[in-house]
Parts: C-alpha cells; structure tokens; sequence
C-alpha cells in the first residue's frame, strides 16, 4: 500500500546571488490538505515551480511519489493536478476545447472525456460558458476553468498556488467547498496562500517559509498552541452551535472546561473559546462539547489565531 | 520539525499515459485550432490570395508576350521562383515568429507544462501546427500558379517546377526552424516577432550581398543564398558561379548556389537551429 507523497529534498534555487529557496526538506505523506504559508517572495511559488518542472533547481530534488520532477517529469506528474500563477488559456480555444487537450495529454480514454469535462466545468459553476471562447472571460472565470483543468484527471495529489486569486467573495468560497469535498477523496492538497481564513478553514496542517527557508511543518493546531505567543500561547477556538445557547452554560460550565482560559458568546449562535492546554486536552475539549448535546457543528482553531502565529514566525526572521 | 502523523489511503494509482508521439499529436491538433481560429491564419491567408491576384492581374492585363514569358518554365519562373520566398518568410514570421516566446509573454505555457509531458513535445508539436498552417497557405499559393500555368501553356508542367516546389517546402522547414529557434531565445513575442521579420526580409538579404560583392566570398552560410535554388531551377540553364575581369582587372565573382549547396544550406539550417531551439526551451524557465 503506497500513499501519495511530494518531497522537497534539499531543495535550493537561486537567481545569482538571490536565494528564492534554501535547503528546502519536507516531506508531505498522505490524504491531507497542507497550507502552505510565507509573505511575497518567501518561496511558496518558486516551491511549486520546482515540483511542477517549470523552473530548475540548483539543487536538490523534488520528488512526487518517490519519482524526481526533473528527471522523470511525465511519471513524476501523471497523478498530479496543478494549477500556478493563474495561466492563460488560448483564447480561440472554447473551455470544452482546452479541457480536451488537457484530458488526451493525460490519455483519459474517449469514452470518459466529455461526461469528466462536463462534470469539472460544474463543479466551477462555468456550464453555461463551456463552449464560449476564453478569450472573452474575466480573469475570475479563466481561474474557474483552470482549476476545472487541475481537477480533471482526478489527481491523487493537488498542487494549488494561491487558487482563490482572481476569485469573488463566492468563489472563493466555491473553492474552498471544493477543496474540502477532494478532502473527502483520499488526496493529497498542497496549497500556497495568502488568506490565513482559507487556510484555516481548509488545512489539516501548515507549513511557513519565509526568505526561502521553511520555519515549520506541523498540524495546524500544533503550530498555532506553539507559536501564536497570544495568552502565553493560548490559542483562539471558533465553536459554531446549531442553536442558542445561554450564557450560564458558557459562563459556567464551559469555562470550567480543562485548558480553556476564556469563552464569550458571538453574534449568531457561535462561541469563541481561549484555550491553552495542548492537543490532548483540546481532543478532550471537543469531546466535552459533544456530550453536552449543545449543537456542536464546528471546531476549529480561528484565523485569527492562525494570523498571531503567521505575524509571529514572520516578524521572527525579519 | 515534527512529522504529522500519516493516514492510511488506498494505493495510488497512477494512470496511463500516452505515448510522448501521441502527446505531440495532441498539441499539434489543439495549436491547429487555435490558428484556424485566430485572425492570423486568414491574414497570411488573404496575403498569399492577395500576391497570388496581383501577379493574375499582371499577366492578364500585359500579356505574356509583353511580358516575354515564352515557355511554361519562364512563366514559372516569373510567378513562383520570384514570390515563394516572400510567402515561405510571412509563414514563418506569422507562425513561427512568436509560437515559443507567447507561451512565456501570454502565459499559455504555464497551463500545458505542468502536466505529465515533456517539453519537447510541446516544440514538436507547436512546430508541426505551424508547418501544416503554412503547408495549407502554400498550397492554396501553389494551386492558383498552376492555375494560371495551365491557362496560358496547358498541362504540361515543367519538371523543374516540381523541384522548385520541394526546394520551397524544404525552405518553409528550415524557415519554421529557425524562427522557433528565435522564438526561443525570447521571452516577449513582439521582439522575437520583429527580429525575425527584420533578418529574413532585410538582414539576410544584406548580409549576403555585402558578402558575395564586396568582399567577394561566398555565403553559404546564409540561409537566403540557400534558398536560391527555388529560383535558379526554373532558370534554363540552371546559373553558374561566375567570374569576370572588372575595373582595374579585379577579379569579380557572382556566385549562385548548387543544388547540392543550397539542399545542405537549408537542412544544415533546420538541423542546427531546431536542435538548439530545443534545448534551449527544455531550459528554460518559467519564472
């Protein structure tokens, strides 16, 4: 039994003496969404670049499934789907034609490719576009069609560079619904960003890189308990409830809770908590939350939680 | 740093691709859609029609005893020998021109080359389009001159026709060689555009006559000269290099191109600037 894997092993590009990425090791193993975190210019693009053979490394290797991108690329990337720097597509060509191309490349047999095609071009909400030529759509829809193109395969791994831009509010949250249901799917997502909410929402697990260095790989809890520095490294918990809930309840019986400093009630039906007592606790915390059949329909550490930590391990190496 | 803990998933699977010859057959196909239904393709279209018109219009309106095309081979030789090479160039500038460089300008590219194929199959393919594009204009360019051919002298083509014919095809192969060679070492279409228009129309031309008068040696390192032999087969006799005493008995030369020279000119060409072309796109970068 083999999972799917991308490897950065020490991987390194430089532009003269401009180093867009040092010694990169990292190592993502199975079905998970990894968030991929940094400020302009810290390496995210330059990263996938590299494990997608459109750049060289000076040094190291990128390996897909074991299988180096620049020495075996179309082995390397026959399971993976990408979409980098919102590409152009032909603009004569219609989004029916340019997926055809995309699906013979990856010898998806005939029989499949018009039922494949229609079903990515829906999943984007583009239907009504398929056989109008690209050169007319906005930058959002081509990034509609270029995400349809990275899903139409469906590839065990994802490699996804910042794919909400271009995107509207709804997109963008059409996105990430996709993103969440190839979740589902036993894959692999590895996805640049630059919205902490996105990531937050979506990410099983984050990795930083600033100035070309990676700064930490961890689950997304983990790093958030370490590095949020917030409360002396409490972090921030969204709880969404399907109905009310009093304040006596949060007050009292909530806040007693292990690890939880705080809990206030928001607008709507939702809580948030300061929590600070480690994965084990929190895992209790949720468990806790269930058994009082309040209505528990999320849990999540907050973005804003995320964003303390980003702020922190950023202003670090400043 | 820490190592997340690994879930467990099914094998993966990795699908079956095709051929990398499959591969350039898809390009090819979808970069033949894409000129059929850009603007470019009828406009080097309605060129070709429009030289193809100009040159009917002449030979109707001054006749051919006017214009002293006594045999089918002077009148091929007036129409093809002195108009081909303007059509192979516009072809290779049309198509040729920006076909590497607009992947990186227009950002075409970075939707092919992140999926499971070599580069070289994106050149191949490209190369192949635009080869067909070119071969249709040169067609429909060769059908309207034996049109005429046939109006004024009947069926009976000159065989030299025929070579003239392969020696352009051959040209068109060394022209689309070389501007993707050219294509390549840019990142912006325009400027590979226009330094392509700039040597084929004027540069090489200048080159070669600045070569072969001034300084007397012959430029077989010219991909024009190479091309002479379209022209110098419809001529009977076929021309010969030539020396003559000039002013102050100097020995002046005019050189014309074998056939053998002008074949090993244009496949020398073609050899050297699409292997170069290629390699230098499987290096570059898309930064």
């Amino acid at each position: 039994m083999s999972v799917p894997s991308i490897e950065a092993v020490n991987l390194s590009k430089r532009y003269g003496s401009f180093s867009a990425l040092s010694n990169l090791n990292l190592k993502i193993e199975g079905s998970k969404c990894v968030g991929f975190l940094g400020p302009n210019g810290a390496g995210k693009t330059t990263t996938l670049k590299l494990f997608t053979d459109m750049i060289r490394a000076t040094e190291g290797k990128a390996l897909i499934n074991g299988v180096s991108v620049h020495e075996n690329k179309k082995k390397a990337l026959a399971p993976v789907g990408s979409l980098i720097e919102s590409p152009e597509i032909y603009p004569a060509l219609t989004p029916r034609e340019a997926l055809s191309m995309v699906a013979e490349i990856r010898g998806m047999p005939r029989s499949e490719r018009k039922r494949k095609i229609e079903k990515v071009v829906a999943e984007v909400k583009m239907e009504e576009w398929l056989d109008k030529k690209v050169g007319k759509f906005s930058k959002g829809m081509k990034q509609r069609i270029n995400i349809s193109a990275a899903l139409l395969s469906e590839p065990e791994i994802l490699l996804l560079d910042e794919p909400s831009t271009g995107l509207d509010p709804r997109g963008m949250s059409e996105v990430r619904e996709i993103v969440k249901s190839l979740k589902q799917k036993n894959r692999l997502i590895f996805m640049s960003s630059h919205l902490l909410n996105e990531v937050s929402d979506i990410c099983d697990e984050v990795a930083m890189i600033d100035h070309g260095k990676l700064l930490v790989y961890d689950k997304l809890s983990n790093v958030v308990s370490r590095f949020s520095g917030a409360d002396g490294g409490a972090i921030i918990i969204d709880v969404g409830l399907s109905r009310e809930i009093d304040d006596q309840t949060v007050s009292g019986t909530i806040s007693s809770f292990p690890g939880v400093v705080s809990a206030e009630k928001l607008e709507g039906k939702n809580l948030r908590l300061h929590f600070s007592g480690g994965i084990e606790n929190q895992e209790k915390l949720l468990s806790d939350l269930v058994m009082m059949k309040i209505g528990l329909i999320s849990f999540h550490p907050s973005s804003s939680a995320l964003e303390d930590t980003y702020l922190n391990l950023i202003k670090a190496t400043l | 740093m820490s190592k997340p803990s690994l879930k467990s998933v099914g094998p993966v699977a990795v699908p079956s691709l095709p051929t990398s010859i499959a591969q350039v057959g898809t390009i090819t196909k979808y970069e033949l859609l894409n000129y059929f239904r850009s603007r470019r393709f009828f406009v080097l279209l309605i060129i070709g029609i429009v030289i193809s018109a100009i040159f009917t219009a002449v030979v109707g309106y001054y006749g051919i005893t006017y214009l002293n095309l006594t045999s089918a081979l002077g009148f091929y030789s007036f129409w093809w020998g002195n108009s081909i090479t303007l059509v192979v160039i516009l072809s290779g500038i049309f198509f040729g021109g920006d076909a590497i460089s607009g992947e990186f300008q227009n950002k075409t590219g970075y939707f092919l080359v992140g999926n499971p194929l070599r580069r070289s199959s994106i050149y191949i393919g490209k190369w192949i389009a635009a080869l067909t594009a070119s071969l249709i204009i040169f067609a429909i360019y060769a059908a309207i001159a034996v049109g005429n051919g046939i109006y004024y002298f009947g069926t009976s083509i000159p065989y030299q026709f025929g070579d003239s014919l392969v020696f352009s095809v051959l040209y068109l192969v060394a022209v689309l060689g070389f501007t993707f060679f050219f294509s390549s070492l840019f990142k912006s279409s325009s400027m590979s555009i226009l330094v392509t228009a700039i040597l084929f129309l004027f540069a090489f031309s200048l080159i070669e006559l600045i070569v072969s008068r001034l300084a007397q040696i012959e430029p077989w390192f010219i991909i024009t000269y190479g091309a002479g032999i379209i022209g110098n087969v419809l001529m009977d006799p076929y021309p010969l290099t030539q020396s003559t005493r000039g002013p102050g008995g100097r020995e002046v030369s005019t050189f014309a191109v074998s056939i053998p020279q002008g074949i090993a000119i244009l496949v020398g060409y073609f050899v050297i600037t699409a292997v170069i072309g290629l390699l230098l796109f499987e290096r570059k970068e898309f930064t």
